[in-house]
């Protein structure tokens, strides 16, 4: 039967070809339209470590004096660490991971002399940064909480570094120049590329951007005086190492909800300690405990102008399902004489509905075709965008699967009501007008 | 022409032209709302920045040796800089400008004691004292950017320093937010320690980025001399020896020291730099452009659809009323007729969810108010699609000769 409904929706649309090719085209870019948008927006806002984030938290506490302002141009100074908080919260070691990092920039300089240097990007943490977040080494290993104290001059590169100044990647025990100083490389580890980079500062709202390079301990960098990239914020006299200076993050890993609430607790146990000293100047209830999802969320890395587009994009959805709706309701009444006979010759209703439901769904599929590819090249003119979150905005397999179901969907919801208007006809009254 | 006929024959297709009425209502809310922020977004692009923009580009060098004499090696490169044929200007300047999306800015008070509020306080507010982003650079590098001296005088060469500032200028802005109607000349304000006098009013110019709450043109200007591994050079030229006097710059800037990175990304032209600071602004532009002129396809596809329709589902109907009198003209009036009516219903749906559209994008996106003459244009402009959309199928209509009345379907 389904067969024979094919057949007689194929005739149907082939009758009309303008009016069906245009149907199709109007389901088509609301499709890719909305599409490309969703797709976007599923990219940014995916789980960047789903092996790990159930457990990975973000401490978050509020040292700033009583009335700072609390939002600048790059966002709010109170989502980094000082360094004093931060190396309390790891000396404590309420957490079975846990670490603290900056992101920086730094001149790396080839192997090979007379080789140009070039800018690299990459991030200074404190040991516990490899395990934390469960990167792989393909040569060596990490360092130690004791190369930390000792502010050892060592490195580990990724293995795109590693290949790029060396051109291999045995490359343990050598030494590289960053900067200005020479650093031996105690690992490398397999390219480690998390979008978004969810562990960074998200104020430069680059947080689609380009992975780590390489690795140092953060008391080397701050020794050096290496230079740091996001949003530093300051309210008294006093360097980096002071109380009154935010830019570093700290991540730590929670085995449970039960551990979660009482590192939550210890946070706050800690911010009124801090108050008693008269350092923290803002109630201690100020500080949370994000899971690393919730964090994403906090940092508002999806702009507002994306939030816009996509709304824009179902507004168009929406209007052409309402064209086809009207569209289909008017072609499957213009066939109320034909209904009229089929139901005279003793079809049933759902027959009819099912006949018409078919027509409606082919016109959504071969729209849903349409709109895939329009949707692809809307993402490909997306991933053109200088923006860093760009290049990222490919479809993958399961945003392929919704672009279909959702343009039949989409247009069987639209045939529906068609279609059941069209199996109400009653036959003896269209047999008497004819 | 009487409505009566028309409207009861629309009350037969009740739920199609409703879902046309629906579809206009729809069209017009997204589109009013949709032209509304391509105006608003393109008058953001064209914020003036006060500078000779088109005669202008720029040079991002960073040395690689650490120790340098950064006042020599910036001497030297300016001094090939202004060899190159073209070039009528050339100045180091401080990594903020104008969309330079770089910012340094300072907490500047204008008095001691405004000073002392704020840093009571740990704050600006209430105190007196204003955020003020500040552009710095070379001897001349006001005449460079293109700025003009309006009160006051320019900086003497004396005042140039790489340390704390004897001397500033302040934007009009910034002087009316500090000192009000008082003279802002010979005055003293506060950047953190260092003290300046205040010597001269310079022409209006922007903020690095702009914030959009009236104070983008608080801004004021210090003789510090640029004193970095990192240096930018403004070079002003005329605008169409920009491309050529770039490449001749960096293959000097080069030969001069060729250990050092003159990187792709920091060469471009002032044009360049505010494109690339506007870019969402563009791209949003663009997205809301093909989404309204696709609205308006889509809904004109729509509207001619349904009449071509009826149209075919009339044609024994308007056999007979041509074979009982009625002229082409007057069916072709019936079909523009019903086309006016249901576009009607449409726009007047259509402006009060304009209306509620805008305020959730106020309330969402900060959007200002929509104003009111967006929806009268908007619904001239669907009546006129509608009318278009119609005609062909009307016209069709209007053909049917009145023999077809005589004949069965």
């Amino acid at each position: 039967m389904f067969a024979y409904y094919l057949d007689l929706a194929l005739r149907s649309l082939r009758r009309s070809p303008v009016l069906t090719s245009l149907m199709v085209l109007a389901i088509g870019l609301g499709i890719g339209a909305s599409m490309t948008m969703l797709t976007v927006l599923h990219v940014m806002t995916r789980d960047p470590l789903p092996e790990l984030s159930a457990q990975l938290y973000y401490p978050h506490l509020d040292p700033l004096p009583a009335n700072y302002p609390s939002h600048n141009e790059w966002g709010d100074p109170s989502d980094n660490f000082t360094w004093p908080d931060a190396m309390a919260l790891l000396k404590a070691h309420r957490a079975d991971q846990q670490a603290a990092m900056a992101g920086g920039r730094v001149l790396a300089w080839p192997v090979q002399a007379g080789r140009m240097p070039f800018r690299v990007g990459g991030r200074y943490a404190t040991a516990g940064f490899f395990e934390l977040f469960g990167l792989r080494f393909e040569q060596g290993r990490g360092w130690t909480a004791a190369d930390d104290e000792a502010r050892a001059r060592l490195v580990v590169l990724s293995h795109a570094l590693a290949m790029k100044l060396f051109g291999r990647t045995d490359v343990v025990g050598r030494t590289v120049r960053l900067g200005d100083a020479r650093f031996q490389v105690t690992g490398v580890t397999a390219d480690w590329a998390p979008q978004p980079q969810f562990y960074a500062d998200g104020s430069g709202r680059g947080n689609y951007g380009e992975s780590d390079r390489f690795f140092l301990p953060l008391a080397t960098a701050l020794d050096l005086d290496l230079s740091v990239s996001g949003n530093q914020a300051s309210w008294k006299e006093g360097g980096r190492t002071s109380g009154n200076y935010t830019w570093l993050q700290v991540w730590v890993r929670l085995k449970d909800a039960a551990q979660a609430r009482a590192y939550r607790q210890f946070l706050v146990d800690y911010s009124a300690s801090q108050q008693k000293l008269g350092r923290f100047e803002r109630p201690p209830g100020n500080a949370a405990l994000y899971p690393m999802m919730g964090w994403l969320a906090h940092q508002k890395l999806v702009p507002n102008d994306l939030r816009l587009q996509l709304w824009l994009a179902l507004g168009f959805l929406v209007v052409c399902l309402v064209n086809i709706v009207a569209l289909l309701l008017a072609k499957f009444l213009r066939r109320s004489g034909e209904v009229s006979v089929r139901r005279a010759l003793g079809a049933r209703r759902r027959d009819i509905f099912v006949q018409f439901g078919v027509e409606a769904a082919l016109v959504g599929s071969l729209g849903g075709l349409l709109g895939v590819a329009i949707a692809q090249a809307g993402l490909w003119s997306v991933r053109q965008r200088p923006d860093s979150y760009a290049h990222v905005a490919r479809m993958d397999l399961s945003m392929l699967a919704l672009t279909v179901l959702l343009a039949i969907a989409g247009s069987l919801l639209a045939g529906m009501l068609p279609a059941w208007r069209a199996s109400r006809v009653a036959p003896a009254l269209q047999l008497k007008a004819q | 022409m009487a409505l009566r006929p028309i409207l009861s024959s629309l009350r037969h297709h009740k739920l199609t032209a409703g879902l046309l009425v629906l579809q206009v209502a729809l069209t017009l809310a997204i589109v009013a709302n949709a032209a509304f922020m391509v105006v608003q977004r393109t008058q953001r692009i064209h914020t003036p920045s006060g500078l000779a923009e088109q005669q202008l580009s720029l040079v991002r060098v960073e040395g690689t040796a650490k120790d340098e004499n950064h006042q020599a090696r910036h001497a030297a490169d300016l001094d090939a800089l202004r060899r190159i044929p073209g070039v009528q200007a050339a100045v180091a300047v401080g990594w903020a400008l104008p969309f330079s999306s770089s910012i340094n800015s300072y907490g500047v008070c204008p008095s001691e004691e405004a000073l002392k509020r704020a840093m009571a306080a740990s704050s600006l507010d209430h105190s007196g004292c204003l955020s003020i982003d500040t552009y710095s650079g070379s001897p001349g590098f006001l005449q460079a950017l293109g700025l003009r001296v309006i009160a006051g005088r320019d900086f003497m060469p004396g005042e140039y320093v790489t340390g704390d500032v004897p001397a500033i200028m302040l934007t009009r802005a910034a002087a009316r937010k500090f000192f009000g109607d008082k003279d802002p000349l010979g005055q003293v304000v506060y950047a953190g320690k260092q003290s300046s006098r205040v010597v001269g009013i310079v022409s209006d110019v922007v903020r690095p980025m702009l914030r959009g709450d009236g104070s983008d043109g608080e801004v004021m200007l210090w003789p510090q001399l640029p004193d970095d591994n990192e240096t930018t050079y403004l070079l002003r030229s005329a605008p169409a020896d920009r491309a050529r006097v770039l490449a001749a710059a960096t293959a000097a800037l080069q030969a001069l020291d060729p250990n050092r990175l003159i990187p792709e990304a920091g060469r471009r032209t002032y044009t360049q730099m505010r494109e690339d600071y506007f870019q969402r602004d563009a791209t949003m532009i663009g997205l809301l452009l093909s989404a309204g002129l696709g609205l308006l396809f889509v809904t004109a596809l729509g509207v001619a659809g349904l009449a071509n329709f009826w149209v075919q589902q009339r044609t024994r109907t308007i056999g007979i009323r041509r074979a009982i009198g009625a002229t082409r003209t007057d069916i072709l009036r019936y079909f523009q007729a019903e086309n006016f009516l249901i576009v009607g219903g449409g726009v007047v749906l259509g402006m009060i969810l304009a209306l509620a559209l805008n305020l959730l994008l106020m309330s969402r996106y900060e959007l200002p108010r929509l104003p009111l003459w967006y929806l009268p244009a908007g619904a001239l402009a669907l009546w006129a699609l509608g009318q278009l959309s119609v005609l062909a199928p009307a016209l069709r209509a209007a053909a049917v000769p009145p023999v077809v009345a005589t004949r069965s379907v």
